[in-house]
């Protein structure tokens, strides 16, 4: 048993000095996903079934490419620090825990390049 | 210090649901279902990518009535944690926090949610059906 107390086993230790970072990081791609989010569902609804010609004619946009590859990398980068906290939360193994962060950043870099690489071939196919 | 024996709080299985607890609880399931919906947002646009014959078939997977069930879904989810994250924003700027305001802002969450989730299905159809 150690004589030393509970303030001075933790002192030095420091904090992991991300919290500040992944709440700001939160919020920040929450307001940037507010006017995103309607856009593209907005748009998205105006083309209900209206197939390949509209659908790639409308991504060959230099503005509309800028704004879904600014979409997808908020959403990816929201998603990743909201999965993170609720398995955090939720799972207790230390083991699983880590396997399960690095498996849904890995799945969240993964996901957010293919969309990010398909929309620039619609953008430059034209 | 024992950890065996600690006070556990909250016990959620004893308390009554009210709107407060419920909404919180579903803007974090919607978050997650949402995070899962990203696969079909990244298939619709990998297969427009690859041209008008996947696009087709991505179109015949969405368009079935697995597919609009689980886009329709998608949508509430989308909506709700739209807005339920905007109730979020106020909290976090410190406003809102009067037990009427945050049962007042609950309500208009859900009627909002739901009026926006119905109102993008009937515009979805009425531009399928041409009358747009």
């Amino acid at each position: 048993m150690s004589r030393r107390s509970a303030l001075g086993r933790v002192r030095g230790l420091g904090t992991a000095k991300e919290g500040v970072e992944h709440w700001w990081g939160q919020r920040l791609s929450a307001l940037a996903l507010i006017p995103l989010t309607l856009w593209f569902t907005g748009s998205i609804a105006f083309m209900t079934g209206a197939g390949y010609e509209t659908v790639a004619a409308w991504v060959a946009s230099p503005i509309v490419a800028g704004l879904l590859i600014l979409l997808i990398v908020a959403v990816f980068y929201h998603a990743y620090l909201g999965v993170q906290v609720v398995i955090e939360d939720y799972v207790h193994h230390e083991g699983l825990k880590i396997a399960g962060l690095l498996a849904v950043k890995a799945a969240c870099i993964l996901l957010a390049l293919a969309g990010v690489l398909s929309v620039l071939i619609l953008l430059f196919r034209g | 210090m024992s950890s065996e024996n600690r006070p556990l709080s909250p016990h959620l299985q004893v308390y009554r649901p009210q709107l407060t607890s419920t909404l919180s609880i579903l803007h974090r399931l919607t978050g997650v279902a949402l995070t899962l919906g990203t696969l079909l947002l990244i298939y619709w646009l990998v297969a427009a990518a690859s041209g008008p014959e996947d696009f087709a078939q991505a179109e015949r997977l969405i368009g079935s009535i697995i597919g609009r069930l689980l886009l329709l879904g998608w949508t509430f989810a989308l909506f709700y944690h739209l807005c339920n994250g905007i109730r979020h924003l106020y909290w976090d700027a410190g406003f809102g926090f009067e037990l009427t305001t945050v049962y007042r802002s609950g309500w208009l969450v859900v009627v909002v949610s739901l009026g926006l989730t119905l109102g993008s299905w009937w515009f979805g159809y009425a531009v399928r059906g041409g009358a747009l």
